[in-house]
């Protein structure tokens, strides 16, 4: 057996291609359906957070930066893990996707949560100023004027931080979750060859290449234009 | 105590700190109606943070103030309501920049004033055509110099129709060419009627058009009347050599 055709039989043998491919493609259904449950979780509650930390009040505020730092500061396998053998302990039964979901949606919404506050911190004081000095009250001011200015500044750093976070579905693998590389493992012990890990990397492409090229589109056009 | 109702504006012993420093020490301060009050000083004398408590920008820390008889510290007094009545201008111009003219003249309008968008278009062309700038309409702020984005700001806050205007150094961030076009705006104001209180160092517009000047230094009002005794030789020593200093 010559080299390529070794290199062949190890990452690509086709008939192992064809057997698994329906699984793969299962673990893809199952990967995007977690990461767009993921998202809209993670960012709305980061915003959420981020807006409640503009309220300036201490202990609430206080309560929002441990959450984040220790989030942030954790692994998130070790979370991973923790909530899954953990909660059922204390009788909470949870599927495995939906460990896997709570998890990253909470480490998004740290990483959102600190995005967002940084954005809001970014738009210059006088905005306030000409917001409230019209009327306005704090929450229109928020909403109408501040909001705007500050999510513009935060599309490139959050696109970036999504791609990150959504890409750990991938932890999934470890409590049985049936996305790709889960998907991928199980092919691989059956047939005792790499050919579908190679294509479960192949289907991460698929799904984030398109992401991360919209996300660098996003960012040149997300550029704000200063005044 | 009870305001005299023939004010516009009356601050009565007006004091702001800002930690241990005292920034303002005790303000006493009239404003009729239609009359253009500007306030010149030193920096550092407290003429923007006075300013800035005239609509509770800054909180003061003591003293009253009554906007048009209703008393502006008054936690039962709803401030927002207040504030759309006392129109304020910054240096900075502040326009919303992810806003056109028209929807930063609008937003106020439609939000605090609950009017329906096409009402407050309305006012908002009005105003615009007011500082003459109906063409620009639908202009954002990045793409107006900045004589046209500080007509924008004055629309802005006379849309809603003001009793009292606050400018604050309103042309400083301009260019020197720019400056008439803003300042022929705020004359057009006062001719119409419009009380303004003006701090600013446009001492040729001052001696022009104000009724009235006060001169502030270190917190405290030293010396007011009007434009003629300010800059002739019967001033406050202090104003007339603040004054020398700046003249060039």
């Amino acid at each position: 057996m010559d080299n390529a055709t070794l290199f062949i039989d190890t990452f690509f043998k086709p008939e192992l291609i064809v057997r698994y491919l329906p699984d793969i493609m299962k673990g893809m259904v199952v990967t995007i359906e977690i990461a767009m449950l993921v998202v809209v979780a993670g960012i709305s509650l980061g915003l959420a957070l981020a807006l409640v930390r503009s309220l300036r009040s201490r202990i609430v505020n206080a309560a929002i930066i441990i959450f984040v730092d220790v989030a942030r500061a954790l692994p998130p396998l070790v979370l991973v893990l923790i909530v899954y053998f953990g909660l059922p302990n204390v009788g909470i039964l949870l599927p495995s996707y939906a460990v896997l979901w709570l998890v990253l949606s909470f480490l998004l919404a740290a990483f959102a949560e600190e995005i967002f506050w940084a954005g809001i911190l970014s738009v210059r004081k006088g905005q306030w100023d000409a917001a409230r000095s019209t009327g306005l009250t704090y929450s229109q001011a928020l909403l109408h004027v501040i909001l705007p200015q500050a999510v513009r500044l935060t599309v490139p750093p959050l696109t970036n931080r999504t791609i990150a976070i959504t890409k750990n579905t991938a932890l999934g693998t470890v409590i049985g979750v049936p996305e790709i590389l889960n998907q991928a493992t199980t092919a691989e012990s059956f047939s005792f060859n790499a050919t579908p890990l190679m294509m479960g990397a192949i289907a991460y492409l698929v799904l984030f290449v398109p992401v991360v090229i919209t996300g660098r589109y996003i960012e040149t056009r997300f550029i704000w234009r200063r005044v | 105590m009870l305001a005299r109702r023939n004010l516009i504006l009356e601050v009565r012993g007006l004091r702001k700190s800002f930690g241990g420093t005292e920034v303002l020490k005790g303000i006493d301060f009239t404003v009729e109606p239609q009359e253009l009050v500007f306030i010149i000083g030193p920096s550092g004398a407290g003429k923007s943070t006075f300013l800035r408590c005239l609509n509770r920008l800054e909180e003061p820390t003591d003293g009253s103030i009554f906007v048009d008889g209703m008393d502006l510290l008054h936690p039962k007094n709803d401030i927002n309501a207040m504030r759309r009545r006392i129109g304020m201008v910054f240096q900075a111009f502040n326009l919303y920049p992810h806003k056109t003219a028209l929807g930063n003249v609008t937003l106020a309008l439609r939000k605090v004033m609950g009017l329906a968008n096409a009402q407050a278009e309305a006012i908002g062309y009005a105003a615009l055509d007011r500082v003459g700038l109906k063409d620009k309409a639908c202009a954002y702020p990045n793409e107006l110099s900045g004589g046209q984005q500080q007509r924008v700001a004055i629309a802005r806050a006379i849309a809603l129709q003001p009793k009292i205007m606050l400018f604050d150094e309103p042309t400083s961030a301009l260019d020197p060419e720019l400056v008439g076009s803003v300042l022929a705006v705020m004359r057009d104001l006062q001719t119409s009627g419009m009380t303004m209180v003006v701090v600013s160092h446009e001492m040729r517009f001052a001696r022009e058009a104000a009724h009235r000047v006060v001169f502030m230094e270190d917190g405290l009002v030293c010396d007011e009347g009007p434009p003629a005794k300010i800059f002739g030789p019967d001033a406050n020593p202090r104003a007339s050599k603040f004054l020398a200093g700046i003249a060039r």
